[in-house]
């Protein structure tokens, strides 16, 4: 599957970041959680949706 | 601010010299075309415009030498032009340092490195660090030299008003006060101009809570000129540090602060000194450091509505304060200066009429408005205005180790130049045009067979470009001569009476410009396209200058 472009990855950050703020600080996690399991069936594919799972988990310390 | 015990002008590196008051041995002249409140980057570089085509102006500086730290400190190709046109450029290219790169580094790992536009064809690299110290000295020799600007430092303006079509002010300095009469004034006294604050203006806009410390450091560090970005830095944890080269071993490092710590006291010297041993721990310096200067800095978008009050124009910080994450702030005012400079020197000489004029706000306040939006990406990603914002920058950041693709968002994309396109004195039927620059753009360089640059051919004033053999062309080009006595035409690759012949036998510059034999095309003096014409409609291009200069009207 393609990646999408930079200009419309550059259009989803922005509308993230305010959703977030709507969504407000205690319900950002089930936000987050919500968006990602929609966009993991949109991907319909179930190697790449654990695999971006591992690759999530990086860095976060 | 300096170091204890260091006067405001103790540079490590830079000598001020002190300028005196005029003369009152003479008479002090006291009527002008164009009067310029302000003598830094800006005022100096309307004044040279003006100067550029013979027009005499006064310009007035409260102080008594140049800036006391340094402010600014990346000029940008479009700068380096400006200063070329101006005759003011060797200087420069002698003293600043050229860059094309920048790398992001996040909790010490570099995870971007981004280049900024650049090709063969291009006169001049995208950026050039020096410190404004040297930007308003070199501007100043060049302005002294041509006998056309009188400089008064030491002097104050108290008062300034119109009255009968002209402009009024009370200049005072250390001999007297005196009434100067203008035809024209340009404000270009900065962020805290007392022109605006007389004439009852404010600038309007956004204050962002982001706040930087701005430090310059002299030490041996031994790194190429490449801006670092490091974020979440052990210095720094969770903030952001900018790191640039400039001369004289000379480094500017910015520190954002936290949002509610005091900026009183984040600037005192002991918190400075053990903020910058910190930030050169992260970038594995070790030798010895002195402080030269620092300040703190807001990152603001504020502009005022018209930049245009009657007969007074106000440039640079005077008419708009924008984000340094940019690098926009000195480039946009000196294109201000020679955006008013030129059309001023058109109409104070007859060539133009007043109408002219009123392209100027539309013009420079389009270009503000395009770095706030530009600048505005950037500034949520170094400064994120909420937790939203916030998240998002640490996701893109902790992402960008393992995805490449997150690190795309840092890119501060700084170098997207403005167009004109919608500009009144944009003219031309553009929809016969496929390619090329667009009206409106600046006319791009091309790098020539013989090794010369293109835009060293053009006019200091309008330069029509023609195509070809350019059948017909004679009559035109005659006509042009007579609306515009600096006009120049040059002619690619062919051989028309009254034009210079430019060769292409590569066919570089009609690539460039997307032309075929006939095209013409009207370039402005600051190096923008007023417009270009197919070879049936060739003979428009007199018309179009005639709309431009409003002929007639003045």
């Amino acid at each position: 599957m393609a990646d999408m472009n930079f200009a419309d990855l550059e259009v989803f950050y922005e509308r993230l970041a305010t959703a977030i703020d709507e969504a407000g600080a205690e319900k950002t996690d089930l936000f987050l959680t919500k968006l990602s399991l929609l966009l993991a069936n949109k991907l319909g594919d179930k190697h790449a949706a654990l695999d971006a799972i591992e690759i999530a988990l990086k860095d976060i310390s | 601010m300096r170091p204890e015990g260091r006067g405001d002008l103790d540079s490590l590196y830079f000598d001020y010299p002190q300028f005196e008051a005029p003369d009152r041995g003479g008479e002090l002249v006291q009527e002008t075309p164009v009067v310029i409140v302000g003598a830094g980057p800006v005022g100096l570089v309307a004044a040279l415009t003006l100067a550029r085509f013979g027009a005499r102006s006064i310009l007035l500086e409260k102080k008594s030498t140049f800036n006391d730290g340094s402010r600014a400190i990346c000029v940008s190709r479009s700068s380096f032009h400006i200063f070329d046109r101006l005759g003011a450029v060797e200087p420069f290219l002698e003293k600043a340092l050229g860059w094309t790169k920048g790398r992001s580094f996040y909790r010490g790992r570099q995870f971007l490195e981004f280049d900024m536009p650049h090709d063969a064809n291009e006169k001049f690299l995208p950026m050039y660090n020096i410190q404004q110290q040297y930007i308003e000295q070199f501007l100043y020799e060049a302005a002294r030299d041509t006998g056309l600007i009188d400089i008064r430092w030491r002097s104050e303006v108290k008062n300034i008003h119109e009255k009968a079509g002209r402009v009024e002010l009370d200049v005072t300095d250390p001999a007297g006060a005196y009434r100067l009469k203008a035809d024209w004034a340009l404000a270009a006294d900065g962020a805290r101009s007392t022109v605006r604050a007389m004439r009852g203006l404010r600038l309007k806009g956004e204050n962002f809570e982001g706040r930087y410390v701005i430090v310059d450091v002299k030490m041996a560090h031994d790194y190429p000129t490449i801006r670092r970005a490091l974020f979440d830095s052990k210095s720094n944890p969770g903030y952001t540090v900018l790191v640039h080269r400039q001369p004289e071993n000379i480094w500017r490092i910015d520190y954002q602060l936290k949002p509610g710590e005091s900026a009183e006291e984040a600037t005192r010297e002991e918190k400075v000194r053990a903020m910058i041993a910190g930030i050169l721990s992260d970038i594995g310096h070790e030798g010895d450091w002195a402080l030269e200067w620092w300040s703190v800095y807001t990152a603001n978008t504020l502009l005022l509505d018209d930049y245009r009050d009657r007969r007074i124009f106000f440039i640079g910080d005077a008419a708009h304060i924008v984000p340094i994450f940019g690098v926009r702030g000195l480039n946009n005012g000196v294109a201000d200066g020679e955006n008013i400079g030129w059309k001023l020197a058109k109409v104070v000489k007859g060539e133009a009429g007043e109408a002219l004029l009123s392209s100027y706000t539309p013009e420079r306040r389009g270009a503000t408005l395009d770095v706030f939006a530009n600048a505005g990406k950037s500034t949520r990603f170094m400064t994120p205005p909420s937790r939203g914002w916030a998240l998002m920058r640490d996701a893109a950041l902790s992402l960008s180790l393992s995805a490449p693709f997150a690190g795309g968002f840092a890119n501060p994309r700084q170098m997207t130049p403005f167009t004109y396109a919608g500009s009144p004195i944009t003219i031309g039927a553009d929809e016969d045009f496929e390619s090329g620059a667009r009206p409106g753009d600046v006319a791009p360089n091309v790098r020539l067979d013989d090794g010369s640059n293109l835009v060293d051919h053009f006019s200091r004033s309008f330069t029509a470009l023609w195509f070809g053999a350019g059948a017909g062309a004679e009559a035109p080009i005659a006509q042009l001569k007579k609306l515009d006595p600096d006009m120049r035409a040059l002619n690619v690759a062919g051989a028309i009476i009254g034009a210079e012949t430019i060769n292409d036998d590569a066919g570089a510059i009609a690539e460039r410009y997307g032309a075929k034999a006939g095209d013409v095309f009207l370039i402005r003096p600051d190096l923008y396209f007023a417009g270009r014409w197919r070879g049936e409609n060739a003979s428009k291009i007199t018309d179009a200058l005639k709309t431009i200069l409003s002929a007639g009207e003045g």
